[in-house]
């Protein structure tokens, strides 16, 4: 027995853009039956004759059982259609996909809840939408209902509840599938904080519970916690596929920094001196430009002098994805003689939260610049999130904190002050 | 001596996974019945829903069931009845239209929310697979409630009237049957019509109007001339409305030639349907 939990080869999706869009009346469809062998003979009418568009084209996956697969992507990417073929909502154009054994699909939370119905007939009634039968929702009613926090509510009538009391039961009745694999789209955006972070609990012990997850988000962050693999999806295709680390940065440099990450190439023939490449020396990780473990950080710039430089200032920053400059320094009357040397900088920490930096050198000989560099590649900090989990709420520093909560003895205070 | 944990891993361990495949579309003629046999709880489920909600917001809930056909039968009586003098197999007119009016407003009912459940459940089919098929033949079956109901007044009408029921009221669910197939195979085609073609829920209404008076609800099929009776038994409610009529009353004429014809065209229609329904189901969460 294999333990592969899916499978799929040259899935693809077209639709037809101006042909069978949606609503269309059969005026519509009869008018452009009528025109349509007019455009067979003539050149075509670029504006009504039908556009193929693909929205997912030749992408093959396969998932092992128990793994945990984030999909990225801009919006458009293929993301959910993907998601759509593999929970049989809609079928692909060409490609074939198997899934081993039960598949369940949170695209949505609440699908086919009636306002009408009493929380209880809600639950049963999502239930069996989502594929569990009578008696598997009897077992876990309890439970449900008990996650939801709507014990008292349970047979008032669902349109009395709350937006965030029905998106509390919704999520409930879902996290409760116990399908071997689970499709879930960017469902974790719902209700208030403190339930968010009990669905994101639930979603991470249903991760560590051995099932095999897909999961869209447009938050990495939640991608980074729950996903050990990532594929990201660009234009229909898989542009790169691997661990979450490495294509969450890559990612993130591409489309955030605004995909201008080509090398410089200084290769004017009378340069004095350049930078050749950067690396992360202390601690030893996958590749040397990934960090993955908080703590003290060495870094190593190599540059290579072609003529002494006698008055040397060099300056260092550090962009974010958004080009904002985090942190900078700079070091100046020292004499750099020819040859190759090493910059060498000791961090205490780096403690920014995961994502793809940028380092910026610069090399001046008084005022005259000799090289000023936006290293690549970039710096992908892949330790693992201790801030909000809500990215907005997240910021910019990865800072893990103890917190407690103690009695304020207020009368020693005061006594201490007098 | 025990089991080796390894034998005892595998006796737990080992038991079918099912493998789910997916691609384009199969034959036209791959009707999943095992797969609707799966899903068969979800089926009872949305029955279930369509019966809650209907009695949930109505201020007199069943009664409804009663007063529509109650209420049509008395129009039906005065009018065609009393004023028009429409031959009635012998019948007391209320008798003779209430008995017609049940499977017609069944099967009415039934087609028209048939027709709209696609689109009316589209955020579903949107986001969550199971068989589509499902949808409809849970509508067609919600609508057996109501016409239980008004089947009792029936009874007790008759009661009233002291008729008793003819040894041919054996017969009478294979009518109803009949009935439920026909509402099934207008309503499959109907639904996947109606989620490409939003025209379709417009045209319904008169499809039901012209349909009722193809149909032997008002008058009794013996006013049609004979030689147009095989096309009239085309009709599938013709059949049902005579046969309902005849195996409970014992009144008008037994089924024959038409009711085979019937017969033929309700199956015609539901398998039709059912292809139709399947080619359309693959995409149908695309356009609709």
């Amino acid at each position: 027995m294999s333990d592969l939990a899916i499978r799929a080869s040259s899935l693809g999706k077209r639709y037809r853009i101006g042909a069978l869009t949606r609503q269309m009346s059969m005026r519509e469809r009869l008018t452009h039956a009528m025109k349509a062998p007019v455009r067979w003979l003539g050149p075509g009418d670029a504006a009504t004759a039908p556009r193929d568009f693909w929205a997912l084209r030749d992408v093959s996956l396969e998932v092992r059982q128990g793994e945990t697969l984030g999909l990225i992507g801009r919006n458009g990417a293929g993301k959910s259609t993907l998601l759509k073929i593999l929970s049989r909502v809609t079928q692909p154009t060409i490609g074939h996909a198997e899934i081993h054994g039960r598949v369940g699909s949170l695209l949505e939370v609440g699908t086919g809840f009636h306002p009408e119905l009493t929380g209880r007939e809600n639950t049963y009634l999502n239930g069996a939408i989502l594929g569990m039968g009578k008696k598997e929702i009897d077992r876990k009613f309890d439970e449900i209902v008990a996650f939801a926090e709507v014990e008292n509510f349970i047979d008032t009538p669902l349109k009395h509840y709350s937006t965030g009391m029905q998106m509390r039961l919704a999520f409930a009745v879902a996290a409760h599938l116990e399908p071997e694999t689970l499709l879930v789209d960017e469902v974790l955006a719902v209700g208030d904080m403190a339930f968010q972070k009990k669905c994101l609990g639930k979603m991470n012990e249903v991760a560590s519970g051995g099932r095999t997850i897909i999961f869209v988000s447009h938050q990495m962050n939640q991608i980074r916690r729950l996903c050990e693999k990532a594929i990201w999806l660009d234009a229909g295709t898989i542009r790169q596929a691997g661990l979450t680390a490495e294509i969450l940065g890559a990612y993130e440099s591409a489309t955030l920094a605004g995909g201008s990450s080509e090398r410089r190439l200084n290769n004017a023939p009378h340069v004095k001196a350049r930078f050749v490449n950067w690396e992360i020396v202390e601690p030893k990780t996958s590749s040397p430009n990934v960090l993955d473990t908080p703590g003290p950080v060495v870094l190593r710039f190599v540059v290579e002098v072609a003529s002494p430089i006698r008055h040397t200032h060099h300056s260092i920053g550090l962009y974010d994805p958004d080009r904002r400059l985090l942190w900078g320094t700079a070091r100046e009357h020292f004499q750099v003689n020819v040859g190759i040397h090493q910059f060498i900088y000791h961090l205490p920490d780096l403690p920014v939260k995961p994502g793809a930096y940028s380092w910026r050198v610069t090399l001046y000989d008084g005022e005259e610049p000799i090289d000023i560099w936006e290293a690549v590649p970039d710096l992908l900090v892949a330790t693992k999130p201790v801030t909000h989990w809500l990215d907005e709420w997240a910021g910019i520093l990865n800072i893990p904190s103890e917190f407690q909560v103690l009695p304020f003895e207020t009368e020693r205070v005061t006594q201490e002050r007098q | 001596m025990g089991a080796t944990p390894v034998q005892t891993a595998l006796a737990v361990e080992h038991r079918e996974v099912p493998v789910v495949r997916i691609g384009p579309r199969r034959g036209l003629l791959a009707l999943d019945f095992g797969e609707l046999w799966v899903y068969r709880e979800l089926l009872y489920f949305f029955v279930w829903r369509d019966i809650k909600v209907r009695y949930k917001q109505t201020a007199i809930g069943a009664a409804w069931a009663v007063l529509q056909p109650v209420m049509t039968m008395l129009v039906f009586s005065l009018f065609f009845g009393k004023l028009a003098r429409i031959p009635s197999q012998g019948l007391p007119y209320p008798i003779f239209y209430y008995s017609a009016l049940l499977p017609w407003m069944y099967f009415a009912a039934a087609m028209q929310s048939a027709t709209t459940i696609i689109v009316d459940q589209q955020r579903v089919i949107t986001k969550i697979y199971f068989p589509r098929v499902v949808l409809p033949i849970a509508s067609v079956l919600s609508g057996l409630l109501d016409f239980a109901i008004s089947f009792a007044v029936l009874l007790a009408m008759m009661a009233y009237y002291r008729m008793l029921p003819t040894r041919a009221v054996i017969w009478l669910p294979a009518f109803v049957l009949l009935a439920v197939l026909t509402a099934l195979g207008v309503g499959l085609w109907l639904s996947a019509l109606n989620a490409l073609y939003r025209d379709v829920r417009y045209v319904v209404p008169f499809l039901v109007q012209f349909w009722m008076f193809a149909s032997p609800v008002a008058y009794p099929s013996s006013l049609v001339p004979e030689k147009w009776r095989w096309l009239y038994g085309l009709n599938p409610m013709a059949g049902v409305i005579e046969g309902f009529r005849w195996a409970l009353t014992g009144h008008g004429q037994p089924p024959g030639a038409p009711l085979i014809a019937s017969s033929a065209a309700v199956l015609i229609l539901v398998f039709s349907g059912l292809i139709y329904f399947r080619a359309m189901e693959g995409t149908i969460a695309d356009v609709v």
